[in-house]
């Protein structure tokens, strides 16, 4: 556990980037630290492992004043991970993973062991251990700062915008391995973001930081979407808050509706006959969706045609239900929005397999919302 | 080439003492710019002293430096000391500047890791600094050491020895050809060392080639 108590940090040409901070930070969580330019976030992050001494107050990690501890030995105790990665150029993968073990005082053959080891958990081919930084994308770079981080096998990481710099397809696959490796390592995580969506996705807890280093509100994300503290953090939160906080709530009261599935394949008579309001589902073999057939497109083609791809209509995102409890996995805002994707109006739930197994219309996800809220389920 | 292969025992003797004077103020002058160019790097005020004094003292001819040297190091005016103290002077003032600058270039975000990862100020030098700075110091050693293998000739005109000595006696005596066997000595042995210095930079900075390949895909 992380202790902020009354830390403020000024400097001297009297601007103030941390204002008197009370905070913990919960171990074996992911907190992350968001908001605007000079709010203080990466400030506050720095001073965990005295890369920025306070001007006044305390902060403990598991009890003990952070300092009483020498600055380089309680950095190899903490993990982290910087913009860009800041991996060192002149050194192998290998070698930038197995920096801090042999730093205190692990044999050069055991630290690239465990580097190698590293490399693997965090999703690397064995390939890139011998090439250089530069020889690696974006994403993969940050990849070897996350494994270099974790090669002391630290139990605190902090995290300062590890993921700002690579492009948003590359960033969601970064923060999804995150999220697995710290489902399996349940490390105590301090994320600092602009992003916060980034925030709201990553966090356990999340702390919004106000300019002139004020925090806002520390909360679960949850409750940050449903209940902004004030007009900043609402404002900062975004538009789409009461969309987003659907992301939260299980969708284990919705109701799947049926759906009609044609299998691709079948000729176009038979097509129209299995169409329900004018829409059916084309499924494969295993039963999982191909795309939408609408009674507009086939009454252009004869009935004896066969149905070919050219008559699909794309489908909008699938909501992932689990097959053997039905609608207990997944979020409302999956189902909303496999409802609102969809050509027809109705949005494809598929279990694990990607089997169609019903279909959600908007209405029922509605339902659904107003029966959590009568259950007490939606944080206000 | 009659000349030469009369008097080859004349030619390589002066060519190893003409390599030792050069080499020797490259070594020493490399080791004496490594702590001036972290100075210059670190501290603003010992760059605004250090670069431009580097920069005036490499204006400063090089006999006039040779006659004064020994006055100041109260040494013999034949003493090959002089020569050494002059070129490491030179060698520094080529030196310096690269070492800061190349410290300099070190991206914000290695040392900020660096420091973050737990190294000390000596072992991030040593360990992260010094080595990325590599590619630059080799560059400022090659200027340098071409530099000191001409400028050693000029040590010839106060009796010091090496391939100049060569160049001095055969104007004196009007043997054109000995004159021409110095300065291709010369010429030939400095490639070879330019050669031999890239050969080294490359193996001491593996990283840079992927570096450059990187930088372009």
């Amino acid at each position: 556990m992380i202790e902020f108590q009354a830390v403020t940090k000024q400097y001297d040409d009297g601007t103030t980037a941390v204002h008197s901070l009370d905070l913990r930070v919960e171990e074996g969580r992911i907190t992350v630290f968001v908001g605007p330019s000079g709010c203080g976030k990466t400030t506050s992050l720095r001073m965990i492992n005295r890369m920025i001494d306070p001007t006044s107050g305390r902060i403990l990690i598991d009890g003990k004043d952070i300092r009483e501890s020498d600055p380089p030995l309680l950095r190899r105790g903490i993990g982290y991970v910087i913009q860009q990665a800041g991996l060192f150029p002149h050194r192998s993968v290998l070698d930038n993973v197995a920096t801090v073990p042999v730093l205190t005082g692990t044999s050069r053959r055991e630290a690239r062991r465990r580097a190698a080891e590293l490399l693997e958990l965090v999703g690397l081919p064995a390939g890139v251990a011998k090439r250089y930084p530069a020889q690696l994308s974006g994403g993969q770079q940050q990849r070897v700062g996350v494994a270099r981080a974790l090669a002391a096998d630290p139990p605190v990481l902090l995290m300062d915008e590890p993921f700002s710099a690579v492009d948003p397809i590359v960033r969601e696959g970064l923060q999804e391995e995150l999220l697995r490796l710290q489902s399996g390592l349940a490390k105590t995580i301090v994320f600092v973001t602009h992003d916060i969506d980034e925030a709201i996705k990553l966090g356990d807890k999340v702390a919004v930081f106000r300019q002139g280093g004020f925090l806002a509100q520390y909360d679960e994300p949850s409750v940050l979407l449903a209940n902004p503290a004030d007009d900043f953090v609402s404002s900062f939160v975004g538009r789409d808050r009461g969309y987003r906080a659907l992301g939260f709530l299980t969708a284990s009261g919705l109701n799947l509706g049926s759906v009609p599935c044609v299998r691709f394949g079948g000729t176009v008579g038979a097509a129209k006959a299995a169409l329900e309001d004018g829409w059916a589902v084309a499924v494969d073999e295993a039963a999982r969706p191909l795309g939408w057939l609408s009674a507009a497109r086939l009454s252009t083609v004869a009935d004896d045609a066969e149905v070919t791809e050219e008559l699909l209509i794309s489908g909008g995102s699938l909501y992932h239900v689990s097959a053997d409890d039905g609608a207990t996995s997944g979020s409302l805002r999956s189902a909303l929005d496999s409802a609102l994707s969809s050509p027809s109006g109705h949005g494809i739930a598929v279990d694990e397999n990607g089997a169609v197994v019903g279909g959600v219309r908007a209405q029922d996800v509605l339902d659904a919302l107003a029966a959590a809220r009568d259950a007490g389920k939606v944080p206000s | 080439m009659s000349w030469a292969s009369a008097h080859l025992d004349e030619v390589i003797s002066a060519a190893q003492t003409h390599l030792i004077l050069a080499i020797l103020p490259v070594l020493f002058g490399l080791i004496i710019s490594i702590p001036l160019g972290w100075l210059a790097a670190r501290y603003r005020i010992a760059r605004s002293i250090l670069i431009p004094l580097g920069g005036i003292l490499y204006t400063i001819p090089s006999l006039a430096l040779l006659v004064v040297l020994p006055v100041i190091l109260n040494t013999a005016i034949l003493d090959p000391v002089n020569l050494v103290v002059a070129l490491t002077i030179y060698t520094i003032a080529l030196l310096v500047r690269g070492v800061a600058d190349a410290l300099a270039a070190v991206p914000e975000t290695v040392i900020a890791s660096a420091n973050a990862i737990g190294y000390r100020p000596v072992g991030r030098f040593f360990g992260v600094e010094l080595p990325l700075s590599v590619p630059v110091l080799f560059a400022g050693l090659r200027v340098a050491t071409v530099s000191n293998m001409s400028l050693v000739s000029v040590g010839a005109l106060v009796g010091i020895g090496g391939l100049g000595q060569l160049m001095t006696e055969g104007f004196q005596r009007y043997i054109t050809a000995e004159v021409g066997t110095a300065i291709v000595v010369i010429v030939v042995l400095a490639l070879i060392l330019d050669g031999l210095l890239v050969l080294l930079g490359r193996a001491l900075s593996p990283w840079a080639k992927a570096s450059r390949a990187g930088a372009t895909a």
